[in-house]
């Protein structure tokens, strides 16, 4: 059993009690723990089942590594699945719960997998669930949905909060064992700026589990010196429970804070994401023990060498009773020796090396353990837990020559640097022989945006596997750093650290040697995604011999811990399978983030309220006061709508739409764009940017204008108004004041550079007000103030003045077909002129309308609205607009575009007006099917005539046209719409059969686009 | 009119160790011209009292301020009631020459983030170095906060005063308000 | 995420401040050239493995456009100038030169 002892524990606070429970069982830890060590020192070693065979599955790492020990952590808005034990610190109230079994951990259905594990090697789903097509809709996938996934989907809404930050440094160190340590106190003192950054909550790594003396004193004794040091310099940021996520182009870093994780009830971010732009970036990140591949490697009480002796040294919790280590190095005999000091049974060291180790098996074996030299792990017996392993030569095919009884087995393959972050952008790789694992290549480092290297690995991370070596490389690395951003280095030397000296480990990447297929397949080489040796070696077999194929292929590394257990130990086995060397098979790529990190803290503050900024016009809180239907424009919200108490919103737009008609409308406009377009070139400039002329109109005028692209296509349109001599206001839709401003500045600045002309975006400084209807001018002359009369003012006029005592600037336009006012007011006034215009207006029932009134409004006068009736792919002669394409300008944007063949073909689809035959509303975006034979013919290669229209080769009908704007008009008491038909303008009068999803066609008559006051009498009063 | 104007949050504030207010309504011109012109230069020191500010300068005096914006545009800043005239004044006395001078002083909010912590709050929202000796009071900064344009420099070690659009004001506030309600990063501030 | 100097505020900024416009130095084509010159001047565009003259405007900065000189591969950037301008400076080009063998720049669309 394992159990918490009397001694050690060096990170625990064995005062201070901690209650938390486990599939509702209360334990009890310390302050210090992790939940691993604590449910290993509750005795609980099983905790999950594994993804694809459900097998029983144990704690094996003691850290980030962690394949196994995924839980579902909290309860409703703290829930989280997938959480990994061994980097989940305990705190008072924690609650966890094993996942993927049913109907509990410890009986689990699912194993069934298991005994079919025979029937489901690599590539199973690929190979199973194609025939009979029929069944992977019903059958296959509703299984596969059933039993994928490990954690449980939360089902609150995250009640946490989360930031950014954003932070400059000339070095970031990525890890604080005792190189990282050492790295920043060589930057640091040479006077860089320097954020020394620690995944756990501790400092100073392995070295103190593993018996380091740094300056002749134990490694515990320099780390806290260091940190004091650390403390002291004002230039250098040191962070526990933060980890390098990710290392991008140009010195780009993503460190993840975990600020609250470990005091859920604390007033914290419980995540901080920094965004960090460094000048060097020194990765530190230490190295990951490698399992060993033996058959049952996967039992429960199987663990990594280095966690089993972190549990005792770190932790104080003897993992078993009765441990058998096995390894291919000297490391794995510091276990041994660590779990005899406490006082527990070694059964036997089994190292796979003919000559087995050198000082530590000394010391193992002056200990009284028993060592067994060029012998292997036949087998591991047990299910749920280990009961004891068969041993056998290294050498043979695993026929048992003993069994030892035992209830932990502390494993080690050998050790490999920890690369991902020298790799995620660019750093390459070297092999090493000796110690048989990638290393980073110094020469080949990640480059930096003035083409400089700016990477550089301290120690083990680089490949420094004596304590020595860490410190020297680590000093040398801190100061490389510091010099290349700028300090100047003291000229001190690395502390010195010893440990014991080491025999060379040997690779092996199965036990034993020569290990059969039966055993083969019980030598688990990823443990989450249960892809085995066999797997592997079958995958290669059939073909997939690239080392990114055979990944997908038998998912081998695809799982949460993404392979950083299994794969070197994958890349040995694929290789010696293609009887190809492990350099020249190489690794996958590692991508970001280094360990999963939360979505939550991706987002930052961008959540709920501030998920995404809202624009709101000046006149917004009353269209909230007043049950605004609201529908967002861009990131504007514009009111569609204002239904009274009762009223449908549909109801509300036709009560709109007749009031405006009526008597009095009013419009909150302020949305749309206006730009002051100024200077000597500025007419000049406004015919290039507008299709029509602009440089001729007259001051006190206004000019509805088109905006095409340089490819044609009609881009915005808007009403312009010349201020004086050198000054247009060009106003714009809602959606394209930045755009088109964008879109001016760009052709000013990287075309007519030469051009003297200014423009200004002035959008927001006024609050804009459509006053509409045939009341509109006496309630502006109620208000008192300019003059507002026809001659005064008369159609496409503006003029500035006061109303009602406000300063206003006039223009009347029409967007309505009826007498109409825009009327521009600073925004700062807008709210206020706003409620005067609804005071005054009371008699004439002012009515204030929203956007889906406007464009029935619109509509019903056969004005086109950009977005509706263009696409990206629609010009102005589309649209019948060829009054507004002058034709006594050389050039515009768009024109050159206009003259290519497609754009002049006479078959193009053209603006109509389309009427039901029975009065009802046409679907938006309907189809026409093409039913004149002879228009079929110009446009297909082949066609015959089918069902509802022509038909392509394909047996498909054609289509002729769409509709582009479709409404309820109140007005008429009918359906009206608009559209573009090929020919449109030649058919009128034909009735053409439109697409009505799931019922009969619905006919429609091509009609003129005007449908209401076609003289335009009631604009012009 | 201007009794009935309004600054688009109406004067909010939020009271932590770092302060956020809406200042209310302050009077902003964007000029546009050749910032090297003479006559601009005149135009400018009638208009605020201060000089033509060079390449990201901030300068200020009392109320009135003038601030960088691009190599062909300035900020003129002056109390709200005297932006129109000055606006006016500005263009007036620019008209000989290719200038534009446009009120914008309704089209924008601006806020002052106060408090040790101010740093903090701005480093936490925009991709911006915020250290002392990185941005420094005099120096202005246009860049984004979040997902909008802002601009913002800082009036002296602990407050930072931060302009962005009128319609994202709520939006300003609300990131602002929680980034300095999320608390110290004791990244900005001295080692205590 | 690239860092860009923005030569017009002198900010060297991150990529999100940054707008990406594509090829640099085209030449217009407009009415009275054929179809072929308007094809190369619309749709045709390069796409080198390695030096490639960009534009970019400081989108949430000053505004203003300039143009990049940028490697694909490696995304080194040789430097930023003036989008005001048909060619790029004579010294970024050396510069250029000296760092890719072999390396000439070549005007506008092809």
């Amino acid at each position: 059993m394992s159990t918490r002892l009397a001694t050690q524990g060096r990170l625990l606070n064995r005062g201070a009690q901690v209650k938390f429970t486990f599939n509702g069982r209360t334990m009890t830890g310390f302050e210090g723990d992790t939940l691993a060590s604590a449910l290993l020192a509750n005795d609980q070693m099983l905790v999950g089942r594994s993804f694809k065979y459900h097998r029983p599955r144990g704690i094996v790492a003691s850290g980030a590594e962690e394949p196994n020990a995924l839980v579902n952590l909290g309860r409703d808005g703290k829930f989280e699945p997938n959480a990994r034990a061994t980097t989940t610190e305990l705190f008072a109230g924690l609650t966890a719960r094993s996942q993927n079994h049913w109907p509990s951990l410890e009986m689990d259905v699912g194993v069934v997998n298991n005994y079919a594990a025979r029937f489901m090697p690599a590539g199973f789903y690929y190979k199973t669930f194609i025939h009979p097509r029929a069944a992977w809709k019903h059958v296959f996938e509703p299984f596969i949905r059933h039993a994928a996934g490990l954690g449980a989907a939360p089902k609150s809404a995250d009640a946490d909060r989360y930031e950014h930050f954003y932070a400059f440094v000339d070095v970031l160190i990525i890890g604080g064992g005792i190189a990282g340590l050492q790295a920043a106190l060589a930057a640091g003192e040479a006077g860089a700026k320097v954020l020394l950054v620690e995944q756990t909550s501790h400092w100073g790594g392995r070295a103190p589990v593993d018996g380091v003396e740094i300056n002749g004193a134990p490694a515990d004794d320099w780390i806290k010196n260091a940190l004091q040091a650390l403390e002291n310099m004002p230039n250098v940021t040191i962070r526990t429970r933060t980890m390098g996520a990710g290392v991008y182009d140009h010195g780009y870093a993503l460190v993840y804070e975990r600020l609250a994780d470990h005091k859920p009830d604390a007033d914290l971010p419980r995540h901080r994401l920094w965004k960090i732009r460094a000048g060097q970036i020194i990765t530190a990140t230490g190295a990951i023990e490698r399992p060993l591949s033996f058959a049952g490697n996967d039992v429960p009480g199987v663990m990594l060498a280095s966690a089993l002796r972190d549990y005792v040294v770190n932790y104080g919790v003897s993992v078993g009773d009765r441990t058998v280590v096995v390894t291919n190095n000297d490391d794995a005999y510091r276990t041994a020796i660590a779990v005899k000091a406490a006082g527990l049974d070694v059964a036997a060291i089994i190292d796979a090396r003919p000559d087995g180790g050198g000082p530590l098996a000394a010391e193992a074996e002056s200990l009284g353990i028993r060592v067994e030299k060029g012998t292997a792990v036949a087998k591991v017996n047990g299910s749920k837990r280990v009961t004891g392993v068969e041993i056998c030569p290294q050498a043979g095919e695993g026929k048992t020559m003993t069994l030892i009884p035992c209830d932990a087995v502390a494993m080690s393959g050998g050790w490999s640097p920890v690369v991902h972050l020298w790799s995620h952008c660019g750093g390459k790789l070297i092999w090493d022989d000796a110690q048989a694992h990638f290393k980073p290549d110094a020469s080949r480092p990640p480059m930096g945006d003035k083409g400089q290297p700016f990477v550089i690995t301290a120690g083990i991370a680089d490949g420094a596997m004596r304590s020595a070596e860490v410190l020297a490389n680590a000093d040398a690395a801190g100061k490389e750093a510091a010099k290349r951003t700028g300090s100047t280095p003291k000229s001190t030397k690395a502390p010195k650290a010893s440990d014991a000296d080491e025999n060379p480990m040997a690779p092996v990447w199965k036990m034993p040697q020569g290990a059969g297929y039966k055993l083969r397949s019980k030598m688990f080489l990823d443990f989450q995604n249960d892809v085995k040796v066999s797997d592997v070696q079958l995958a290669a077999q059939e073909g997939f011999e690239s080392v990114e194929h055979t990944k997908r292929y038998t998912t081998l590394g695809m799982a949460t811990d993404q392979g950083k257990l299994s794969n070197i130990n994958g890349l040995a086995v694929l290789a010696e399978s293609l009887n190809s060397e492990i350099p020249q098979v190489g690794t996958t790529t590692f991508r970001p983030p280094y360990t999963p990190i939360s979505m939550a803290s991706i987002a930052g503050e961008a959540r709920g309220e501030i998920f995404q900024p809202l624009r709101r016009t000046p006149i917004h809180g009353w269209g909230d006061d007043n049950n605004a239907d609201w529908e967002p424009v861009g990131h504007w919200r514009r009111a569609y709508a204002y239904p009274k108490q009762g009223e449908s919103v549909e109801d509300a737009v036709n009560r709109e739409v007749l009031a405006t008609r009526k008597s009095l409308g009013l419009l909150d406009a302020s949305t749309l764009g206006k730009i002051i377009v100024k200077g000597p070139d500025a007419g000049k400039f406004l015919d290039m940017l507008y299709t029509n002329m602009m440089s001729n109109l007259k001051p006190g005028k206004c000019r509805y204008g088109l905006m095409c692209t340089e490819n044609g296509f009609l881009t915005d349109d808007g009403v312009v108004a010349r201020m004086d001599d050198d000054t247009w206001l060009c106003h714009t839709t809602t959606g394209g004041a930045e755009r088109i401003h964008a879109h001016m500045e760009e052709w000013l600045q990287t075309e007519w550079w030469d051009w003297k002309v200014y423009t200004a975006n002035l959008t927001e400084q006024f609050a804009q007000i459509a006053v509409v209807g045939p009341n509109a001018r006496k309630l502006l002359e109620k208000l008192g103030g300019m003059d507002v009369s026809k001659d005064a003012l008369g159609f496409m006029e503006w003029a500035e003045g006061q109303i009602g005592g406000f300063d206003a600037r006039v223009f009347r336009i029409s967007f309505s077909g009826e007498l109409s006012y825009e009327i521009a007011v600073p925004a700062s006034q807008g709210r206020a002129f706003w409620d005067a215009l609804h005071e005054a207006g009371a008699e004439w029932n002012a009515t204030a309308y929203g956007t889906e009134a406007l464009h029935i409004l619109r509509a019903e006068k056969g004005f086109i609205m950009i977005g509706d009736e263009t696409d990206g792919t629609v010009i102005p002669q589309d649209l019948g607009l060829h009054w507004a394409l002058s034709k006594k300008k050389d050039d515009y944007l768009g024109k050159r575009a206009q003259q290519r063949s497609h754009m002049t073909d006479p078959d193009r689809w053209q603006l109509v007006g389309l009427e039901t035959t029975d009065g009802s509303v046409l679907p938006d975006g309907a189809y026409a099917y093409e039913t004149d034979l002879s228009r079929a013919q110009r446009g297909a290669a082949e066609f015959a005539e089918g069902k509802h229209a022509a038909v392509n080769a394909n047996g498909q009908s054609l289509a002729c046209g769409r509709v582009t704007s479709t409404y309820y008009s109140a007005t008429l008491k009918r359906g009206i719409a608009m559209g573009l038909v090929r020919n449109g303008p030649d058919r009128m009068g034909e009735v053409l059969q439109f697409t009505n999803i799931n019922d009969d066609p619905i006919s429609a008559k091509i009609v003129s686009p005007v449908f209401y006051d076609p003289e335009g009498e009631k604009q012009n009063v | 009119m201007s009794d009935m104007s309004v600054s688009a949050l109406s004067n909010a504030q939020y009271d932590g160790s770092v302060q956020v207010a809406d200042t209310g309504l302050r009077g902003m011109i964007t000029l546009r011209g050749d910032l090297a012109d003479k006559g601009l230069a005149k135009a400018v020191k009638a208009a605020t009292g201060l000089g033509v500010p060079k390449q990201r300068q901030v300068l200020t005096k009392g109320s009135n301020g003038v601030a960088w914006m691009s190599p062909d545009e300035l900020l003129i800043m002056v109390p709200y009631s005297a932006a129109t005239q000055t606006a006016a004044d500005l263009q007036l006395a620019l008209s000989g020459q290719h200038a534009l001078a446009a009120n914008v002083s309704d089209a924008r909010a601006v806020f002052r983030i106060a408090g040790a912590g101010c740093r903090e709050v701005i480093a936490k929202l925009a991709p911006v170095d915020m250290a002392s000796d990185k941005f420094a009071p005099g120096t202005i900064r246009r860049t984004r906060i979040a997902q909008i344009a802002a601009a913002f420099w800082m009036v002296d070690e602990e407050t930072v005063e931060l302009v962005c659009f009128r319609s994202v004001a709520q939006y300003a506030f609300d990131i602002l308000v929680q980034a300095a309600k999320n608390g110290p990063v004791d990244f900005h501030l001295p080692k205590s | 995420m690239l860092i860009l100097e923005c030569p017009y505020c002198g900010v060297s900024g991150e990529e999100t401040e940054f707008h990406a416009g594509g090829e640099a130095h085209i030449t217009r084509a407009s009415v009275g050239d054929d179809d072929q010159a308007f094809e190369t001047y619309l749709f045709m565009r390069k796409n080198p493995k390695g030096v490639h003259f960009e534009r970019w405007q400081h989108a949430y900065g000053c505004g203003k456009w300039f143009h990049a000189a940028r490697c694909t591969m490696t995304l080194e950037v040789f430097g930023t100038y003036s989008a005001q301008t048909f060619t790029p400076p004579k010294a970024l080009l050396a510069e250029i030169a000296k760092k890719r063998s072999g390396f000439e720049f070549e005007g506008g669309a092809s």
